[in-house]
């Protein structure tokens, strides 16, 4: 298939362009569930399909294609010739001026135990089990335990000779409990979600899902009988399952170079964060280290190189609180001379043409132990889990919820409440935070479902974190 | 497309074994997508796609499959004979569903409009000339969306709509802007010079100096796109079955305790008067209308087959989601002309930004004022305000606190383009509001 695409490309690229390009990704996947004890439709699913850029005249055009046919790509690529025929001359991007690489390169996610050398019968046991180990009480009124698997061949060309062939396997392991009684229902997840990363069957036992579920339903029931969060200003210590998100929200998303440069504005926004700011503005403690590191092998978006050939790398963003470079790829960078970015240019699939993303944006280890940060707060508050979202255009001003949380007593941690909220302001947050959990504390998780762009894309972003605190925050709970 | 999906259909059809039933959903778009920074092109392309998913089934066991096509009718039914043969395989060692259902009588149907789109490069000639002298960000997508339904009992259904959706806004400054969109079936300068000419004079008043509030309560009036984006958070689990019968919904405390809202909210899925398909994947047809919230009270809810199986009642052609896709609220008695003078002094929220619960079971939402708001003083717009969190349950917003929604409801056609462009439609009035809570 591959060999046939190089050869096919290799007769189709257009004599007028001044580049051109053809990302070709195959997918596969399967999807799994057993809900309150029925297993669900089980369904497969393969996608293939290729992108056709072309450049030229300063101009630039894409086409994306199913028909991966000699004459389907031929088309492809005329019609993205013709767009960017059309385009030279009223484009935001000018593309003579925009270094567009010819990489040589492969990439390839660890597998140990391949998702297809384990029974259907055997995987659908273990689901089963752990559902079952959910629907533990007759107040648990809605439970689900799943494993996704997804497998993606991506190959890149130029018409200069690049090539970059990347292969990729995740797993999406989740666990759900809702209990009810009454007017009152609450919901326990396996960390929202966030346990995904790269890899075979074994993620399962790496990220602890495996007998998860039981610890999962005894915290919805003991949520269903809690007290409402207290409001208040206190100390706030958030577990990593709730870190992903707040590291996503408030630092990913504004120091996404595209929202920088206005290309999101219409639709996912701006950002605070000015060009300016990039080498000395404080943006948080100087305990906060923020790493773009898609070299780690097991996280969920670890490649070796972006979508438009770029080789991937670590890199700090955030360092002693010092916000140091954007997340912006090769032709986000072009347009901010003096910038130094990230690999980070991402398409959702073939469909979509890349954009800056975040891939994986960790918060580093600092030194303070889970207990000892407990026992530094007189009085506040520990959360564990997002289950709420939500952020200003110019990720700013945000109120985030989460699933559980114990209050936080004279050092230690005490009753457990329901429906945990806090809000505050991404450039003010960060300043406040306290301690860093140590490597103990430190998880590896990400999410599936980061959106963006116009047109819409969604896509897989990793985040790493220790547990954080913070000082000063204003909490709340429901009605 | 048309023809070719059908004859993939008559070939599953001659690929099945025994006792075997097959229901196929097919899903297809040719859409140009331009994208506008700084009132230039930043992006401009195309995406063509076929999709194909198919429910292989024998008795109660049955396993699903999902094939992107390459249009190319050889090619795919060679694709689509793996796929039966490795489902058929699959499907062996599964146990019976007890909640699989799907249509066994037959009604096939077809919905065909007709094709009036302009040409990408002058749509975009067009743009590019309203956005002159301005700072122009937005999208233009433009294409046809089909959609079909297959099942080896004979049905067939089809839906094609050709639609163009030019979803945009004028900057200012930093995060001070008009948005709005120009979308239909045939783009007419007239009409779309019409609405640049309408966001350029909200632009005038965005170019004021903006005005700070404290948190607290005020009036506001939430227009028809801001009230879409309530409702869009309400759908979120808000009217499908399984989320009532699981104690899930945002309306439980409608459902369990009674709890209404203001008796003008009533709520439809009204399918008749969208874009969307009327048939789901499982082959059931849609209702022209489903009620889902009369005279403030909960009515119905949005049943999937699978939901009809397992709770024992009859599906309404939900799709598996179960949530509206052509949703509509009633209109009221509020002239629009007199939106300004019975706001009084309050704030105009045009838009509403990144909504998410923040007590679900309360139906207490929290989210953002976005683009143009404005601060009202004696019914005459002051200046724009600068960006609020409002935290508020539906029980007040749309219950004891709802003044009144707009005699006049604005048809959206919804510029969501995940995956591929959405047929996602809403029909609202606006709504005014007393002591609506900001919180920072």
């Amino acid at each position: 298939m591959l060999a046939a695409i190089e050869a096919r490309f290799a007769r189709v690229v257009p004599k007028e362009a001044d580049f051109c390009s053809l990302r070709l990704q195959l997918d596969r996947g399967e999807s799994l569930a057993v809900r309150h004890g029925v297993l669900q439709p089980v369904s497969t699913a393969e996608d293939a399909g290729a992108m056709l850029a072309v450049t030229k005249d300063g101009g630039y055009g894409y086409a994306a294609t199913c028909d991966l046919s000699e004459e389907g790509l031929r088309q492809a690529a005329r019609r993205a010739l013709r767009w960017a025929e059309e385009t030279a001359g009223r484009s935001v991007v000018d593309f003579r001026k925009v270094p567009l690489e010819h990489p040589q390169g492969e990439y390839a996610s660890p597998v140990e135990t391949p998702w297809g050398e384990v029974p259907l019968e055997e995987k659908i046991d273990l689901l089963r089990a752990e559902c079952a180990a959910l629907m533990r009480d007759e107040r648990i009124v809605d439970s689900s335990a799943s494993l996704a698997w997804q497998e993606m061949e991506t190959l890149y060309l130029t018409s200069g000779g690049g090539r970059v062939h990347q292969r990729f396997s995740y797993l999406f392991p989740g666990l759900r409990a809702t209990a009810n009684q009454g007017a009152e229902t609450v919901t326990r997840t396996f960390g929202a979600y966030a346990y995904c990363r790269q890899g075979g069957l074994e993620v399962v036992d790496a990220v602890g899902w495996r007998g998860a579920a039981t610890g999962i339903a005894d915290e919805a029931l003991q949520l269903l009988s809690a007290e409402n969060c207290p409001s208040g200003t206190m100390d706030l210590l958030l577990a990593p399952d709730q870190m992903v998100l707040q590291i996503h929200e408030s630092i990913g998303h504004p120091l996404e170079l595209d929202r920088i440069l206005g290309d999101e504005r219409n639709y996912a926004g701006t950002s605070f964060v000015t060009p300016d700011m990039f080498g000395s503005y404080r943006y948080g403690s100087e305990l906060l280290n923020v790493t773009f590191d898609p070299t780690r092998p097991e996280q969920l978006a670890s490649y070796g190189y972006d979508d438009d050939g770029r080789p991937a790398t670590r890199e700090f963003v955030i360092k002693d609180g010092i916000l140091l470079r954007p997340l912006g790829g090769t032709i986000s960078q072009a347009r901010a001379p003096g910038l130094q970015g990230v690999a980070n240019s991402r398409a959702c699939s073939w469909n979509r043409p890349p954009i800056d993303r975040m891939a994986n944006l960790n918060l580093e280890p600092g030194e303070s132990a889970f207990d000892e940060m407990v026992r530094s707060v007189e009085r506040g508050i520990y959360m564990r889990t997002n289950c709420s979202w939500s952020i200003d255009d110019s990720r700013n001003k945000f109120q985030f919820g989460c699933e559980w949380a114990q209050l936080i007593e004279d050092g230690e941690l005490t009753r457990v409440v329901k429906k945990p909220n806090y809000r505050g302001i991404s450039a003010t947050f960060w300043r406040n935070l306290k301690a860093v959990g140590d490597p103990s504390t430190f998880v590896v998780m990400g999410t599936p479902n980061c959106g963006k762009g116009e047109p819409n894309q969604v896509i897989r972003v990793g985040h790493a974190s220790p547990a954080c605190l913070f000082a000063d925050v204003d909490v709340f709970g429901g009605e | 497309m048309q023809t070719y999906f059908h004859q993939l259909a008559d070939a599953m059809s001659s690929l099945l074994t025994g006792e075997e039933v097959y229901t196929a959903s097919f899903n297809s778009e040719d859409s140009d997508f331009v994208r506008f920074n700084k009132s230039e092109v930043r992006q401009a392309g195309s995406v063509v796609q076929h999709d194909l998913s198919v429910d292989l089934i024998e008795g109660q066991r049955h396993c699903a499959g999902s094939l992107r096509l390459t249009g190319d009718f050889e090619t795919d039914r060679a694709r689509v004979a793996k796929l039966f043969k490795e489902l058929r395989e699959k499907r062996a060692h599964l146990p019976e569903d007890p909640h699989l259902l799907y249509a066994t009588e037959v009604h096939s149907t077809e919905s065909v409009a007709s094709r009036e789109l302009p040409d990408g490069a002058s749509a975009v000639a067009d743009i590019q000339q309203a956005g002159a002298g301005r700072d122009l960000v937005g999208i233009y997508a433009a294409g046809g969306i089909h959609t079909g339904f297959a099942n080896s009992l004979g049905q067939r259904n089809w839906h094609s709509t050709f639609t163009f959706n030019f979803d945009w806004s004028f900057y200012h400054r930093a995060d001070k802007a008009v948005k709005t969109s120009y979308a239909g079936f045939r783009w007419d300068p007239e009409a779309f010079a019409r609405k640049v000419a309408w966001a350029s004079d909200q632009l005038r008043v965005i170019e004021h100096p903006a005005k700070r509030i404290e948190p607290g309560r005020y009036r506001v009036y939430l227009t028809p796109a801001a009230l879409y984006d309530i409702v869009g958070l309400l759908a979120w689990g808000g009217f499908g079955l399984k989320a009532h019968k699981t104690k899930q919904t945002p309306l439980l405390k409608m459902v369990e305790e009674g709890r209404t809202l203001n008796p003008s909210v009533t709520v439809r899925e009204h399918t008749a008067g969208g874009v969307a398909a009327n048939f789901q994947e499982a082959g059931f047809l849609r209702p022209d209308a489903v009620t889902l919230i009369e005279a403030g009270a909960y009515k119905d809810c949005l049943v999937s087959p699978r939901s009809a199986k397992e709770f024992g009642v009859p599906s309404n052609g939900a799709s598996a989601m179960e949530s509206p896709e052509s949703v509509e609220i009633a209109a009221g008695d509020l002239p629009q002309s007199e939106v300004l003078s019975r706001l009084g002094t309050g704030v105009y929220v045009s838009n509403l930004w990144y909504l998410n619960w923040s007590d679900r079971t309360a139906c207490r939402t929290t989210g953002m004022t976005r683009f143009a708001t404005f601060w009202v003083e004696n019914g005459e717009i002051k200046a724009p305000l600068d960006v609020m969190r409002f935290d508020e349950t539906a029980y007040r917003m749309l219950g004891d606190r709802l003044v009144g929604l707009t005699r006049e409801r604005d048809f959206i056609l919804d510029a969501g383009s995940y995956f591929q462009r959405s047929t996602a439609s809403g029909n609202l009035p606006g709504a005014l509001v007393e002591e609506f809570t900001f919180t920072l």
